[in-house]
């Protein structure tokens, strides 16, 4: 099989079919996701080929479709649900964490909860409130839960196939930006497994650190830099829980500078998090403090006013610039 | 089996009903004058949608009486909670309609200011204003004022915790509050049928102990009537009550929602003929109420309301980006403080500076 134009919206769609033809006791459920094929058309067509008893609406309650799904989990199906926004999926947010997130260690391994939850999120779509959310950290805080953000349509793909098979709960990001970019994937050829990250560009004088929404943006910070003379890398970390430690530190041990670049508030964010674990690992190796570019530390904006949150090239490259080079 | 209350047949029959009576003329022109308005402001966000001035429009075309009603039931002192989908409401309740608008033309999240006019900021995400409805109307019952909290939501958000949770603190705190349920079939796409079993929606008020009636949505007269007498039963103390109302969403969900995917042509054309406005018309025509003089008159002054709507929403100022700093927290953070002079650094830097 060779690479073909595909949206990440239809490598989804086409990761849920494959994994429901492969398994019986694979459940698509949510609001709007059967007949209807959900509000991003994610789940097209499932209903229609699997019938209304592996892909279905549920009532309009999300803390009752995540209850559900452990339970479904607990005898023997592998639901996989969705949550239509980011922050709509904050009614089951006790469901999460309380049980999903903890039920191996309570029963002390005796159960574990293999269920996916796909939340669409962050912004750049021009949404009203409560539609764009970067609500990774809630999930990347809660000790338990595996959270997965593909930047590419192949890694989206591939990383949905190994969350479903996956035997713990793994909360899977999609960057909703990300849609409906048509990119040449082949989704045939496996990819890098849960927990690794991935070197999408080198270069030896920084390294962006990012996941999700952002990758390609940094990607196009990185080719203006080389524009100007600077060659930077860019490690798309793919998995947030587990984290690629190992790949990162090589990373930043090697050119010295780390930006690490996310949508999500900065403040107690997966971005802190990042920062702090390169100034432990590559202290002795750091030319420059590690720098954050993320979101401001306020509620999502509005439409009109979004652009100014969100990590542009701009603010990337002054970033960069700040990386202490009179000490090159 | 809750019987359906019902003043005005689809043709603008007067119907008897036993406990409720049809409101006095000029209540009903009064009425008829906000489905007018009601209808025309909807057509307006519809057409600044296509125009790329609002990012989305929820429409309630089909549902006017409902949201017309709603207004027309409460007093001076009273709340409103609505959702995303009751911007007619909020307006007929005297919100200017660039404030109301400016949630879906992106500008802000809420625009008008909820205490000047008792009317909560409208809600997206689903049901969780029901229970700050109820904090309200506590409140109120503690401060000894008669307020009255009528609280809106649609038939899908009825599964919702929330919904359970508001019900059952209301019923059991004897709060003044009324629930308004517009029952408009669908939620997005999933028919009622998916989100309860029960005959009603009202049937549930049983289980809150709560009195629930199943009104005509689409009889502006009715809805009146009963949120008239929901609203004074809240007020003499005696407590909450649920009121369903039958109606239905005629356009799709939003403008970005694709209904023919999930409904028919035909459902759709049957609840065209129980349109709210034909059938008050019909009625206000029959009687005499309403003579020609008087229809040009509301016709104008309907083009007369959107015009206005576009002028205002044309005139907007684009949000200032320091905006966003502000009023995050009420003691403004050192950190806040440092991210607004980034941006503003960037922002007299001049984008593609680099
Ligand atoms: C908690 C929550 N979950 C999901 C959504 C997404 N959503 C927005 S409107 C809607 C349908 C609501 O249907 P209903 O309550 O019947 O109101 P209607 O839109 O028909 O007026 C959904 C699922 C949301 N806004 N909030
Ligand atoms: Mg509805």
């Amino acid at each position: 099989m060779s690479a073909e134009k595909l949206t990440m919206a239809a490598a989804i769609n086409t990761a849920l079919r494959d994994a429901m033809r492969a398994d019986d006791s694979v459940l698509v459920f949510g609001e709007d996701v059967g007949p209807l094929g959900g509000v991003f058309r994610v789940t097209e067509g499932l209903t229609d080929s699997f019938g209304a008893a592996r892909c279905f609406d549920t009532p309009l309650a999300e803390s009752g479709i995540l209850g559900m799904a452990i339970g479904l989990a607990m005898n023997g199906m592998h639901p996989v649900v969705e949550m239509q926004f980011d922050a709509f999926a904050y009614p089951a947010f006790e469901q999460i964490t309380s049980h999903l997130a903890k039920m191996r260690n309570r029963t002390r391994g005796a159960l574990h909860l293999p269920v996916v939850v796909r939340v669409p999120y962050a912004g750049g779509i021009g949404g009203v409130e409560h539609h764009c959310d970067s609500s990774e950290s809630y999930y990347a805080h809660t000790p338990g839960l595996t959270v997965l953000a593909p930047a590419t349509s192949a890694d989206a793909y591939g990383l949905l196939r190994a969350a479903i098979e996956y035997p713990d709960p793994v909360i899977f990001l999609e960057p909703k930006k990300r849609y409906f970019a048509s990119e040449e994937a082949d989704i045939r050829e496996p990819v890098a497994p849960i927990g690794t990250a991935e070197l999408r560009r080198a270069g030896r004088d920084a390294t962006l650190i990012t996941y999700g929404p952002s990758v390609p943006v940094a990607l196009a910070a990185a080719e203006q830099a080389a524009a100007e003379g600077r060659e930077l890398g860019v490690l798309d970390l793919r998995s947030l829980v587990p984290l690629d430690e190992q790949t990162i530190a090589e990373a930043v041990r090697a050119s010295g500078r780390a930006v690490v670049i996310a949508e999500t508030p900065g403040f107690a964010s997966v971005a802190a998090e990042l920062a702090a674990l390169i100034g432990e690992r590559c202290f002795h190796h750091l030319e420059a403090p590690v720098r954050r570019v993320t979101g401001f530390d306020i509620p999502y904006p509005p439409p009109k006013l979004e652009r100014h949150h969100l990590p542009s090239i701009d603010r990337i490259l002054d970033a960069v610039d700040e990386l202490q080079w009179e000490h090159a | 089996m809750t019987e359906i209350v019902r003043l005005l047949d689809t043709d603008g029959t007067v119907l008897e009903h036993e406990r409720y009576a049809l409101p006095e003329p000029e209540r009903l022109l009064e009425l008829y004058r906000g489905l007018v308005l009601g209808r025309r402001f909807n057509e307006q966000a519809n057409s600044l949608v296509r125009q790329g001035r609002l990012a989305v429009y929820p429409s309630s075309r089909g549902q006017e009486a409902c949201q017309i009603g709603a207004a027309a039931a409460l007093r001076g002192g009273d709340w409103l909670f609505p959702t995303y989908r009751d911007t007619v409401a909020v307006v007929q309740r005297g919100v200017p309609p660039v404030e109301a608008l400016t949630l879906l033309t992106g500008d802000w999240h809420c625009g008008y200011d909820p205490l000047a006019h008792r009317i909560a900021p409208q809600a997206t995400p689903l049901a969780t204003q029901l229970p700050h409805a109820v904090g309200v109307g506590h409140a109120a019952r503690l401060r000894g004022e008669d307020t009255v909290v009528l609280a809106l939501c649609g038939d899908g958000a009825t599964s919702e915790g929330d919904f359970h949770e508001a019900l059952n603190f209301a019923a059991v705190f004897t709060s003044p509050v009324v629930f308004l349920v517009q029952n408009n079939k669908y939620a997005i796409s999933v028919p009622l049928s998916r989100q309860t079993a029960a005959e009603s929606l009202a049937d549930k008020g049983i289980g809150y102990g709560m009195p629930a009636v199943l009104v005509d949505g689409n009889d502006p007269a009715a809805v009146t009537a009963v949120l008239d007498e929901a609203v004074a039963r809240a007020a003499s103390g005696a407590g909450p009550t649920l009121v369903e109302a039958d109606t239905y969403r005629l356009e799709a969900h939003t403008n970005a929602d694709d209904a023919g995917r999930y409904r028919s042509e035909l459902e759709v054309a049957e609840w065209t003929e129980r349109d709210p406005l034909p059938r008050l018309r019909a009625y206000l025509r029959g009687t005499g109420l309403l003579g020609a003089a008087r229809e040009t008159e509301l016709e104008e002054a309907a083009e007369e309301f959107a015009s206005l709507v576009r002028q205002g929403v044309s005139a907007m100022a684009a949000p200032r980006p320091g905006a966003l700093f502000a009023e995050v927290y009420g003691t403004p953070t050192q950190r806040l403080a440092t991210q607004a002079a980034l941006l503003d650094t960037e922002l007299r830097a001049g984008a593609g500076t680099r």
